[in-house]
């Protein structure tokens, strides 16, 4: 056997002239020696091993092997405390050292007698055993009882995409019950079998349109990766990126969509309040941001007071926010009303100045009161996490600040056409006279209802502590988009702002990917400065006796 | 034409006190004014313009702008352009050809809108032009769809809110977040030199005088009456055949440059434009002046102007956290209890172009209106 010889002959030389053979056919005896350990399901000979290889592919070993020992000797691989024994034998012990001495690796039991730290060495670790412990930490949850684990350490599996995974995949496959968990090893397959040299190309074809069905980035990736294919393998690997892109492309869609309507679903609760001070009674209210402001701070307090007074009640914090947001902005609005914006009726540019000016005091009272840094406010459980949605991934708290901002405009609808506040706030608008001579306080309606408006801009408030920072600038940052949200559409319409809000969200975030999120605003501002040409009254201006205001 | 007189010979007369006080004393004198106070004094005196220019529109033409920041940062670029091609290649990277930060953001050439600003003439002329140009295109989309009132504010906003994102872009050329600044020499002048300082400080009284005068003489003349006219009864004034929007749009027009010559002097005597500058709030505040002083009075802006940022150097130095709640409380009280401003405890004569006061009739009127 030529081949053979060139091989010793070059090991030989390797071995820096040594006139001595006997090294050299110590290694060869070891290499020929490793695989057959491996086979015999040694693994832990392969971690006392010399060459990072051999030693990452014991752990890939150790992994699959199903060893009861398998976690704890891999975690203290990971944590450089696996010992291995210096000197080649057979069956070279394999030490973990503990705050309390040594343990065999093999046993868990204690070492009696500590061996001594000359025979020892810590087990080879390189970029290749680190891979394989990373690996190896994902297939050892393949077997955790939780499917959701399982689930995860597949898709960690899937995404290595590592042939030396292959088998091990198998194994777990072969164990799997739960539906979903055993796709995405049948994924994890399918890349790993891609990535292997010598797979045949019918299963090259089959794992490829797997990958394609599956049509997300992760497997774009796989296919984008694989290089000197068969050109039919090739061929199919390209249509499948294709098609992979086009679904991604959609997805990103109905994503930009839903982010945008979750943003419109913010515009809607910071402009809603507006809408009625603004919209119904034709108040410029400058400081309507400081209300959002306000509402967020109680949340803050409130959450305070409740982890103080009732620890177990701290999940449901935002529950009794939400009214007490309501009622403290509220009642600020009745006293704002009360005491400024009514002897400013019918003169909106001084409401304006002065409410600007309100909205300078507040803000600093608040950050006299509480620091000028931002407070944490949690979220509760049942607002966190995601939702996975076929290539959706929505997080839950949006969710729910959609559901909420639906649930408070609904909720005003129905107060303003049928509650008594709501009928009276009507007729004082619609014909202020008529409604005092039928005996309707009509100076208490001024107040009530821009305490309503105040009260929803603080409930707004306790919905943005949830996704934005809550500083004494927090209002700042929605009063102009509010204002264009009830601008475009259309003042004194509550319809009107619900869809102003989701265009403009929706056309932000299509604009902002194309532009950047800086120019995507200066975009949207442009936009306004030209919509207000058009439909100076927005888009669903009130028709009527009401228009002439 | 008393008032006028009183006005002019105040900031005249006191710039030139200041600066013989400043010049003539030693720092051991007890008249002695410090270069400090002039530099301060020279602030303020832009400041009066910006004020001017914003009671033009607001006390004369009804239009609340919340955005004339804008065209005051505007010619705060074109002055703080040719102040940055003055550097030439004393700047930090020694670079006869491009600013400072275009080297540091790696560029090779000036982008073409910077080409003639080595040219004082030029920049002083952009510092007119380009705030015109701005607001007569703004102005004749806004006014000619008849955009009003509050309307008119919140896009004045939501414009110079725009040119700050825009400014802060680095992509702009302007210098991005940091603006900019190290200023060198105005006309080989070397600024920061307490002659200079001073010199700066006497133009921009000159300046204002010559702002107050013909602002004086545009509304005293018919075109003012009508201007007048048109704030208080816009749709009458319409009816009896004038074009309110083209009243409208001249005066808006003059204004913007006005604030943009305050920009182009204001630039050189603080030695930084940034775009915070452009920022909404700035823009509020030059209206709480006007307020302050008294609206549709052209000497009250000035008083406003002077007064409101005396006072704000004062507490910012005396008492930070107060300030907010001083400027708050200054936005609230004036419009409450002070609508004719400071101007208007005066004792009442008969003046050209007075706010009218407002009936209680005609306040019931647009209270019903508005519901």
């Amino acid at each position: 056997m030529p081949g053979q010889a060139q091989g010793v002959s070059a090991v030989r030389h390797g071995a820096g002239r040594g006139r001595c053979p006997w090294p050299v056919l110590i290694l060869l005896l070891l290499l020929a020696l490793a695989p057959r350990a491996m086979a015999a399901g040694h693994p832990f000979a392969d971690l006392g091993a010399t060459n990072s290889d051999v030693v990452a592919r014991g752990v890939r070993e150790l992994a699959v092997s199903g060893n009861a020992r398998a976690p704890a000797v891999i975690a203290a691989l990971k944590a450089g405390k696996l010992f291995a024994w210096r000197w080649p034998v057979a069956n070279a012990p394999l030490f973990i050292r503990t705050d309390a001495g040594f343990v065999d690796a093999r046993t868990g039991a204690a070492v009696a007698t500590a061996p001594m730290p000359v025979n020892l060495r810590a087990v080879i670790m390189s970029d290749s055993v680190r891979g394989a412990i990373e690996t190896a930490a994902g297939v050892l949850d393949l077997h955790a009882a939780s499917a959701a684990v399982r689930e995860k350490a597949a898709e960690a599996l899937f995404q290595a995409a590592d042939p030396g995974s292959l088998k091990l995949i198998e194994t777990a496959l072969a164990a799997e019950k739960n539906g979903s968990v055993a796709r995405v090893l049948r994924e994890a397959r399918a890349a790993a079998l891609l990535k292997s040299a010598n797979a045949p190309i019918p299963a090259r074809l089959a794992a490829i349109d797997l990958l394609a069905a599956r049509g997300d980035l992760p497997a774009r990736n796989v296919l984008a990766s694989l290089q000197g294919e068969p050109p039919v393998v090739a061929t199919a690997a390209k249509a499948a990126i294709t098609g992979i892109n086009r679904q991604l492309q959609m997805w990103d869609l109905v994503e930009d969509l839903y982010y945008g309507i979750s943003l419109g679903a913010v515009l809607l609760l910071a402009a809603t309040g507006l809408a009625i001070t603004f919209g119904v009674m034709g108040v410029i209210n400058m400081a309507h941001g400081e209300m959002v402001m306000i509402g967020a701070y109680t949340t803050f307090v409130v959450q305070q007071a409740i982890t103080a007074f009732a620890p177990a009640l701290t999940q449901f914090g935002l529950l009794f926010a939400v009214p007490a947001a309501f009622v403290v902005a509220g009642v600020l609005g009745i006293v704002i009303e009360r005491t400024m914006i009514r002897f400013l009726y019918g003169r909106p540019l001084e409401t304006l100045l002065a409410t600007w000016g309100l909205s300078l005091v507040l803000q600093q009272a608040v950050r006299s009161i509480f620091g000028p840094t931002n407070q944490d406010v949690s979220s509760p459980d049942w607002m966190s996490g995601f939702v996975k949605l076929g290539g959706l991934t929505l997080t839950v708290n949006r969710l729910w600040i959609i559901l909420f901002a639906g649930l408070v405009l609904a909720a005003l609808m129905a107060a303003l056409r049928w509650g008594g506040l709501g009928r009276s706030i009507r007729a004082v608008t619609q014909n202020r006279r008529m409604a005092a001579a039928m005996g309707i306080r009509t100076p208490w309606i001024d107040a009530l209802t821009f305490g309503l408006g105040s009260g929803i801009a603080g409930m707004a408030g306790v919905a943005l502590s949830q996704i934005d920072n809550v500083s004494p600038n927090l209002g700042q940052n929605y009063i102009i988009d509010s204002f264009i949200v009830v601008v475009v559409g259309g003042v004194g319409n509550l319809w009107g702002t619900l869809f102003g809000a989701l265009i403009l969200g929706v056309v932000d975030k299509f604009v902002e990917p194309l532009t950047g999120a800086v120019l995507g605003k200066i975009v949207v501002l442009v936009f306004l400065i030209l919509f207000i040409q058009r439909r100076p009254r927005g888009l669903f201006p009130l028709k009527g006796r009401a228009v002439e205001a | 034409m008393r008032g006028s007189a009183i006005t002019l010979a105040a900031v005249l007369g006191g710039a030139a006190l200041l600066a013989v006080l400043n010049l003539a004393t030693g720092p051991a004198s007890s008249v002695h004014v410090s270069s400090f106070v002039i530099g301060l004094t020279g602030k303020y005196l832009c400041y009066a313009i910006l004020a001017l220019a914003v009671d033009l529109v607001w006390g004369y033409a009804g239009i609340l702008t919340l955005g004339h920041a804008a065209f005051f940062a505007l010619g705060g670029y074109a002055m703080g352009m040719y102040l940055m091609r003055e550097i030439g290649a004393r700047g930090v990277y020694a670079n006869a050809r491009i600013p400072d930060f275009m080297v540091f953001l790696g560029w090779k050439e000036l982008p073409w809108y910077w080409h003639g600003f080595s040219h004082f003439p030029v920049a002083l002329i952009a510092a007119m032009v380009v705030p015109a140009i701005l607001a007569g295109v703004f102005g004749w989309l806004a006014f000619r769809s008849r955009v009003s009132g509050v309307y008119l504010s919140i896009i004045t906003q939501a414009l110079t809110y725009a040119l700050m994102l825009a400014f802060f872009r680095n992509e702009m050329g302007f210098g991005g977040n940091n603006g900019m600044t190290d200023f060198k020499d105005i006309l080989g002048l070397p600024i920061g030199r307490d002659s200079t300082t001073v010199g700066l400080m006497l133009v921009t009284a000159l300046v204002l005088a010559g702002a107050y005068v013909a602002s004086r003489a545009l509304v005293g003349s018919r075109y003012g009456k009508v201007l007048v006219a048109v704030r208080d009864a816009e749709s009458r004034t319409r009816f009896l055949g004038y074009r309110p929007e083209h009243y409208k749009l001249v005066v808006w027009v003059f204004s913007a440059v006005l604030a943009g010559i305050a920009g182009a002097l204001y630039v050189p005597q603080v030695g930084i434009i940034n775009p915070s500058e452009f920022a909404p709030a700035n823009s509020i505040e030059a209206v709480i002046w006007v307020a302050v002083g008294g609206r549709g009075t052209l000497s009250g802006a000035i008083l406003g102007a002077v007064l409101v940022n005396l006072g704000k150097t004062w507490l910012t130095g005396a008492l930070p956290e107060i300030w907010l709640f001083a400027l708050g409380g200054l936005f609230i009280f004036v419009t409450l209890f002070l609508p004719r401003g400071l101007i208007g405890l005066l004792p009442r004569r008969r003046r050209a172009g007075p706010i009218a006061e407002e009936s209680p009739a005609a306040a019931s009127a647009a209270r019903e209106a508005t519901g």
